[in-house]
This record gives structure tokens, C-alpha cells and sequence, in this order.
């Protein structure tokens, strides 16, 4: 067919196959479903997707460099900001780093305290991927349960901190506060309710089988590809890998805590789903422990050069008045050299690469976002689904665009 | 005749207004049943328990500012809503609302219908199949991607819904050997034909939701893929035509479902008057209706047509069968 039309085109012509045209449709960054300002260029073969471009950086807000400009203390809010569904754990893999520069001790019972914090924020963030991600399956009711949990975690957060969600209450060398009074049995009324509504949770979506077509084997990623990927923390481990920074390199004592790493192994949606699921309730089990075994003594660390004497020392001692004009006015200046520091966050590895130069403010910060790093995998995974699926699939890696630009 | 002509003129005025009611108050009653199941309070401001928010949702949205995307067909544009929401109000012409004796009214005699034509429910499907005409056409009239994916899927969910729905009502064809309503209703007076044709009213009752584009199938709606689908490109009243039209389809399903399986106007005692216990039973269908809302996941487009073709067809197929073989079974 082709060679007849050829010969009857006139000269100068060039033949062209006949062919279908692919739809290239935007999908963000105002769209419901990219978990924020994500936007993908997708070319679609009527709703099969068969080439993506990820587009990031629309919530780039410089934070690594603002770092750079403020003095180590005060870079600790800005680590929130970052990571939005979870700040307590940004706060403490930037103080972490930090201390790693100055080889400061922590007390054991901030470490109980910071390792408290996080889980809660562990929960709080996979509440809002088990909420949002099920809305954009449709299940509308799962996602206004999820918020009614973790609206108890934000008041703890505020009764704790003073803030529901930039708590920024960690302090290099320790924690800001002490636990406020009656906190402890507010935080234990929270463990003792909670795993039954994750049961809820699962009696509405683990088996129901319309759940089941919309997540199992789509998205699959395998291990060898994830890990060649970048990818960590839950999206990981849905394919079999078990790597968890709390196992792996034990921080803020997670060691002396008894709890599993929940491990999937089809590397799609569903075990992702699960995986994050069963989190929730290791996470309620270190709960449970750290309330248990707590200890007591200081919250921050003595070192008077690192952290601010107790208001009482001020009008009896001029050299604790000497310090805290130090510490306000230029703050501590950690040896020259250059850490990394990680942590477990819901979204996988964080990490801040820290390099200081001897002055008061760093000289270089480097974020590893988990965020990030999984995204990429993203056009992997959605290559030949349906379109339809590539929301699932964008629910389950767990996007947070503060964490991917900064 | 002029009486005719009167008679029917006020009954369609007194339709539009019970059809308009119902689909405000259905809005409020989806809100509130949903709020509840779901651990919200849901609308109480506006008004006694909320009770003036469609009002005050009416107003807000005839306010709005008119506008749509420069490169649509204005006519087509406007065009669409119109149809889905006329071929809505007029599919409620056949249902009889009570009976089985007329209502008098000052020596007239009454019918509870507007029409009882010989061919009721095929009139259903033909006016239930035009109304794809009306969003696959604001799909393709918008000039939005996203509307025209969302048109297609319609149109496509639709029509392949359309067989399951039509044929899951044969068996009570067969059974009540008549195609008018009111010849059905009639023949439940004993047994509403939910109980010996329950596999029909469940095949009937999955089909129907797809075939009013509500969830677990509002895939042409998707809003968290495809924005708001065929409508992402409307607002103000024209939006509202839209949403009357998915309402009162869901209405119009509702009153069938009644009709056809669970004995339109009879009741199990008699207390209540005929109109009460239809006006009940379609109210307990709408519950499910927005149950199933709040409890399921969305179907994925291609499941979807999977379930519709191969699931639902052959069993409503196997149904009829089945049925008629009963009945000429029992009538030798």
C-alpha cells in the first residue's frame, strides 16, 4: 500500500506513515491527585500512559541555602517546613547532624522523648497518605477517619509543643521542653485507642476487592530496580528489601526498642499499602514501649556552650549570664569538618549533609529528600497503566513536594 | 380533551416542582447521610437543621459569573446541560406514583400518572439513552481534554450499562405480562418482585448506579483523575443543570427499582396511604445509594466495562432465561 502511494505522490513529497497520534495531557500542578504541586506531562495512547515527564520545583523554597545564613540553632524551624506531614522527625535528623558535628551527648531521656515525637509523626504522616491516598481511590470515608486520628496526634503535638504541626522542638544537645504534666496519659489514651481504628481501616479496604483491583500488582517496582533507584522506606521495603534506618543504624536508642520492620514482596501499590499499614502499628508498639520505660533526668544537655542554662541560673551565676549572651547573640561554633546524618522518616531515608567551616553557621547543608529520590522511580512505575492508575501510584510512593524541591 | 389537556398540564407543573424539591432536598439528605457516616456533623447552619442550605446553594450558584473556555461550541456548550437535565424531568412522566384507584378532585377523576402508555418502561430506556447525548456532548463541546476523556468514558460506561439495566427488567416483563407500570404494580400486590426476581433487582440495582454515574462507578466524574470530568469546564447554573440531572436520575431510578421490584405504591400493612410508602421506598433506595457512596472505592474504567460485559450481561441474560422458563413452566 504504502510503495503504491508513494509513486503517486508529486515530487518534492515525502511520504509519511499513517499512524495514531499520542494525547499529551498535563496533569498538575493544580490537580487533586499529585499530593501537591507535582506537575507530569503525560502522553497518553488513549488512557494507557506510555511516556511521563516529571516536572518538580514549585515549591522550591531555598531552604538549603537559608540554611547557610542562620546560625545552627536557628536552622531547626526551617527543617520542618520541609517535610510538612511530618516535622518532628526534619527536626531531628537536622539537630542530629549537629550534634554529630560538635560529638555531643544527648540525655536518654530527650532521646525517649525525640523517639516519642517521631512516631507520632510517623503515624500522623501515614494517616494523611492512608487518607489521601484512598480519597483519590474514591473511598472518601477512610480519608475524613484518618484526619479524625490524627487530629488527637496534632493536639499532643500542641499540648507538648505549643504547635499542632511545626513543632520545632528539638535543641541540639536535647529537647526545648520537658514532657507537660498529664501528656504522658493523654499520649497513653491515644496508643490504647488506636490500633483498633487501624482495624477499621483495614475492615474497609485490605480485602474489599474493589481496593484489592485498584492496587494489587500495578506500580510494581522490583527490589534490584529500587534499590538502583534510590528508593527507601516503605516504597523499599514493598519490594522485600529490609533496609530501615532504625534497624540498620540505630539512632536515638531505637535499639532498645522491640519492634518489627514490616516487609512486603510484589513491590506494587498493595504492598506498599500494607507495608505503611502495619508501621502504624509497630510504630503504636515503640509507643507503648517508650511510655514504659521513659527515663527520668535532664532533657538537654549541661554543656553550657551548646545549650542555654535554666532561666533559675541566670540571677545567681554570671557565668551562666555570660553563656546565654553567647548563645542569643552568635550561638556555639562547631569544629570544622563535614557529617552526615540520617534518619528513618515515614517517606524513607532522610539524611542532612552537613559541612562546617568553624564559624557559626554552616557552611554547606545537603538534604537527602526521601521524596525525591522515590519520585524518580515514578515514570517507571507509570509506563503502559492506565491513567487512572497513576494516581494510585502517586498515592502510594507518598509524595511530599516540600520535602522533593525544598 | 380540554380537560385532558388540563389535568396533564398541572400534573407536569406539580412534577417539575416535586422532581425540583426532591433533588435540593436529596443534595441536603446525601449531605447530611454522608456527614454521619463519616463521623461529620454535616450542614446545620443554614436555616432549622439545615434544612435552607439548598436554598442557599441554589442562589450562590445562579449568581456565579458565566464563563468557559474561549475555544468551546457555544451551542453544543449550552446545548448539553439542557438536554441531560430535560430528558431527566421528562423520563418521570411514566412512573405511577399511587394508585390502584384514581384520585378524586371535585368530581374529576384523577389519574396518579401523567402517562400510562402501552410501552412505559422501553420510553424509560429510549429517554435514559438520549441522555448520554448530553454529557458525552459537554465533553466534546468544552474542547477540554479532560472533559473529552471523561465524555467517552461516559459514553462508553453508559451504553454498556444500558444492556445490563434493560435486561434485568425483562424477567419482570415476563412475569407481570405487561409493559405499563401501573399493570405491574398491580401484579405485586401480594409479592413484590424483589423476592423471586432478586437476582434481577441486584443486577438492576448495580446497573442503575452506573448508569446515573454515581459512585463506585463515577468514573466519567472521576474528580481525582480527571478533575470533574465532562463538567470540569462548567459553572455557575450551567454546573447546576448537570448536578439536577444526576439527582433526579437518581431519582427516576430509584422510582423504578420501586415500580418494577419492590411494589410501588403497596404496602406490607395498610397505614400508610399509597403515595407515602412509594415516596418511603424510593427514600430507603436513595439511602443506598449514598451508603454505597460513602463505604467503596472507585471501579477502575476498564474493571468497569468488564463487570458490565461480562459479569452483568450474561447473568441478566441468564436471568430472562431462567424466568421465562419458569413461567412457562408453571402456566402448562
Amino acid at each position: 500500500m504504502a510503495d503504491t502511494f508513494t509513486q503517486t505522490l508529486p515530487e518534492g513529497v515525502e511520504a509519511r506513515e499513517l499512524g495514531s497520534e499520542w494525547m499529551e495531557l498535563n496533569m498538575g500542578p493544580q490537580h487533586p491527585s499529585t499530593h501537591g504541586v507535582l506537575r507530569i506531562k503525560l502522553k497518553l495512547d488513549g488512557e494507557v500512559v506510555r511516556d511521563s515527564d516529571m516536572d518538580i520545583g514549585y515549591l522550591h523554597t531555598g531552604f538549603e541555602k537559608s540554611f547557610e545564613d542562620k546560625t545552627y540553632a536557628q536552622g531547626i524551624p526551617f527543617s520542618d517546613r520541609m517535610d510538612y506531614l511530618a516535622p518532628p522527625i526534619n527536626n531531628v535528623g537536622f539537630t542530629m547532624a549537629v550534634e554529630k558535628l560538635l560529638d555531643l551527648e544527648v540525655p536518654p531521656r530527650a532521646q525517649a522523648i525525640r523517639v516519642i515525637m517521631m512516631e507520632l509523626a510517623r503515624i500522623g504522616s501515614h494517616l494523611i497518605w492512608l487518607g489521601t491516598g484512598s480519597l483519590d481511590l474514591g473511598a472518601v470515608s477512610t480519608f475524613l477517619y484518618c484526619w479524625r486520628e490524627r487530629e488527637q496526634i496534632l493536639d499532643l503535638n500542641e499540648a507538648y509543643s505549643g504547635v499542632r504541626m511545626m513543632t520545632s522542638f528539638t535543641r541540639v544537645g536535647g529537647v526545648a521542653w520537658d514532657l507537660p504534666p498529664g501528656w504522658l496519659e493523654q499520649l497513653q489514651r491515644f496508643v490504647d485507642l488506636f490500633p483498633s481504628r487501624v482495624d477499621d481501616y483495614e475492615a474497609l479496604l485490605t480485602n474489599n476487592p474493589i481496593w484489592k483491583q485498584r492496587t494489587v500488582g500495578l506500580g510494581t517496582i522490583s527490589a534490584a530496580e529500587a534499590i538502583e533507584w534510590g528508593v527507601t522506606g516503605p516504597v523499599l521495603r514493598g519490594s522485600g528489601v529490609d533496609y530501615d534506618v532504625r534497624k540498620a543504624f540505630p539512632y536515638c536508642g531505637y535499639e532498645q526498642y522491640d519492634f518489627n520492620v514490616p516487609l512486603g514482596r510484589a513491590g506494587d501499590t498493595y504492598a506498599r499499602y500494607l507495608c505503611r499499614v502495619q508501621e502504624m502499628r509497630e510504630s503504636i508498639k515503640i509507643l507503648d514501649q517508650a511510655i514504659r520505660t521513659l527515663p527520668d533526668g535532664p532533657w538537654i544537655t549541661d554543656n553550657r556552650k551548646v545549650a542555654l542554662p535554666p532561666r533559675d541560673e541566670l540571677p545567681q551565676s554570671m557565668e551562666a549570664v555570660i553563656h546565654h549572651f553567647r548563645l542569643v547573640s552568635e550561638g556555639f561554633k562547631p569544629p570544622a569538618g563535614d557529617v552526615y546524618a540520617f534518619v528513618e522518616s515515614p517517606r524513607g531515608e532522610l539524611g542532612f549533609y552537613m559541612v562546617s567551616d568553624g564559624s557559626n553557621k554552616p557552611y554547606r547543608v545537603k538534604v537527602r529528600p526521601p521524596s525525591f529520590c522515590n519520585l524518580q522511580a515514578l515514570s517507571k512505575m507509570i509506563e503502559g497503566r492506565l491513567m487512572a492508575d497513576v494516581v494510585a501510584i502517586i498515592g502510594s510512593i507518598d509524595i511530599i513536594l516540600g520535602d522533593v524541591d525544598r | 380533551m380540554t380537560e385532558v389537556v388540563v389535568v396533564t398540564l398541572i400534573k407536569t407543573a406539580i412534577i417539575l416542582f416535586a422532581l425540583l424539591t426532591a433533588f435540593a432536598y436529596l443534595t441536603l439528605f446525601e449531605r447530611v447521610v454522608q456527614a454521619r457516616l463519616q463521623a461529620r456533623l454535616g450542614p446545620n447552619r443554614v436555616g432549622p437543621f439545615g434544612l435552607l442550605q439548598p436554598a442557599a446553594d441554589g442562589v450562590k450558584l445562579l449568581f456565579k459569573e458565566t464563563s468557559g473556555p474561549a475555544t468551546r461550541d457555544r451551542f453544543l456548550y449550552l446545548a448539553a446541560p439542557v438536554l441531560s437535565l430535560a430528558v431527566a424531568f421528562t423520563a418521570f412522566t411514566i412512573v405511577p406514583v399511587s394508585g390502584p384507584t384514581d384520585l378524586v378532585v371535585l368530581g374529576h377523576r384523577i389519574s396518579w400518572y401523567v402517562t400510562n402508555t402501552n410501552v412505559g418502561v422501553l420510553f424509560y430506556f429510549a429517554l435514559t439513552s438520549l441522555g448520554v447525548y448530553g454529557i458525552f456532548l459537554a465533553g466534546y463541546a468544552s474542547n477540554s481534554k479532560y472533559s473529552l476523556l471523561g465524555g467517552l468514558r461516559s459514553s462508553a460506561q453508559m451504553i454498556s450499562y444500558e444492556m445490563s439495566l434493560g435486561l434485568s427488567l425483562v424477567p419482570v416483563f415476563i412475569v407481570a405480562g405487561s409493559f405499563r407500570l401501573v399493570d405491574i404494580v398491580n401484579a405485586q400486590r401480594t409479592w413484590w418482585f424483589a423476592l423471586p426476581l432478586l437476582p434481577a433487582f441486584i443486577i438492576y440495582m448495580i446497573a442503575g448506579i452506573a448508569e446515573t454515574n454515581r459512585a463506585p462507578f463515577d468514573l466519567p466524574e472521576a474528580d481525582t483523575e480527571l478533575v470533574a470530568g465532562y463538567h470540569t469546564e462548567y459553572g455557575g447554573m450551567k454546573f447546576a443543570l448537570f448536578f439536577m440531572a444526576e439527582y433526579i436520575n437518581m431519582v427516576i431510578v430509584s422510582s423504578i427499582a420501586t415500580v418494577m421490584f419492590l411494589g410501588g405504591w403497596w404496602g406490607p400493612f395498610g397505614i400508610l396511604p399509597g403515595p407515602w410508602w412509594f415516596l418511603l421506598k424510593v427514600v430507603a433506595v436513595l439511602f443506598v445509594y449514598v451508603w454505597l457512596r460513602a463505604t467503596l472505592p472507585r471501579l477502575r474504567y476498564d474493571r468497569l466495562m468488564q463487570l458490565g460485559w461480562k459479569s452483568l450481561l450474561p447473568l441478566s441474560l441468564a436471568m430472562m432465561m431462567a424466568t421465562a422458563v419458569v413461567v412457562v413452566a408453571v402456566q402448562r
